[in-house]
């Protein structure tokens, strides 16, 4: 290994669970208020995973109050505690930017049947 | 010791422990070794001549191979000198310098060689907007305009930027701020960029 991977390796996280784009899920962020730190839940669904190594990020899609809201996670960051899987979503497309422009019933997602 | 060689190894992504993500600059840096001590009353200055990397000993010439054998060291691939440094205790040739002396949080400034452009026009070098695109204008695209007035001083003054070799110097960034020393794999990690293409020569003073 050259020492710039050993570098980004000893960051990397080893216990991140499988999940890709279609999949809902439940992430843990830490949050800073003052000098009490909390964590807060962000539910909703990937709609893209891009990147490798350190780098890579993911994007989660929920709707909040009738308004849609992404927020683009570093896989690797110290400030996610958790990544929970919830359900594995059957999806055709690596990227799911066509959900930005459904609503209601039309954006949802058909759950993967697990055998 | 306030100043170390090392070598740029790329840039990564580098978390803080507050979960705040930067780009860093990876250096190996060190161990260097102090080849020989310059003082005022002999030399007229003060200076330290710190040498750093491996060289083969079939690659040196007759007169530096002696230096090698006085000292009784490995051949090193850099000899840099630096001038008026300020050390804990006084140095001797054989010393070794590590980065020991550098901390989480330190200030320094980087000195590596610049990339190399070539001969470059006067918008990539020196951000001029070139000239207009339409209205009947032909071959002035890029074109550096006037470079002065015409009787008077019937010269170009010295100075006036113009094309020319873009990048390989020498270039200094000041304030960087130091992420993390790794003292067992002898690296540093710097926040930002550093001057020079990966596995350059930088030096690193604080």
């Amino acid at each position: 290994m050259n020492k710039l991977d050993a570098v980004s390796a000893s960051q990397m996280k080893t216990d991140i669970p499988e999940f890709k784009p279609g999949d809902t899920v439940n992430v843990h962020v830490k949050v800073v208020e003052g000098d009490k730190e909390r964590i807060q839940v962000f539910q909703g669904v990937v709609i893209n995973r891009k990147g490798a190594g350190i780098n890579e990020t993911f994007t989660v899609r929920k709707i909040s109050n009738g308004v849609g809201v992404e927020r683009i996670f570093p896989l690797h960051s110290p400030n996610l505690s958790k990544i929970e899987r919830l359900k594995e979503g059957k999806v055709r497309r690596a990227k799911l930017y066509y959900l930005r422009e459904l609503r209601g019933k039309a954006s949802r997602i058909e759950e993967k049947r697990v055998q | 010791m306030r100043a170390i060689i090392g070598r740029k190894i790329g840039m990564t992504r580098y978390f803080e422990s507050n979960g705040k993500s930067n780009a860093a600059t990876i250096i190996e840096a060190g161990p260097c070794v102090v080849t020989e001590v310059k003082t005022k009353e002999t030399h007229g200055y003060n200076a330290v001549q710190v040498g750093f990397g491996v060289k083969k000993e079939k690659q040196l010439a007759k007169p530096q191979k002696g230096l090698f054998t006085k000292l009784n060291i490995a051949p090193v691939e850099v000899l840099k000198e630096m001038r008026d440094l300020e050390s804990d205790q006084p140095l001797k040739p054989g010393d070794t310098i590590t980065v020991d002396s550098f901390a989480t949080g330190d200030r320094v400034n980087v000195t590596g060689i610049s990339k190399g452009k070539g001969f470059q026009g006067v918008i990539k070098r020196h951000h001029f907007n070139g000239g207009p695109v339409t209205h009947g204008q032909s071959d002035r695209l890029r074109a550096p305009g006037s470079i002065g007035s015409s009787s008077y001083p019937s010269r170009v003054y010295k100075g006036l930027r113009m094309a020319g070799q873009m990048g390989n110097q020498n270039v200094t960034v000041r304030g960087l701020q130091i992420l993390k020393v790794d003292l067992e794999n002898n690296i540093i990690i710097i926040k930002g960029a550093v001057p020079g293409a990966n596995k350059g020569i930088v030096l690193i003073r604080k």
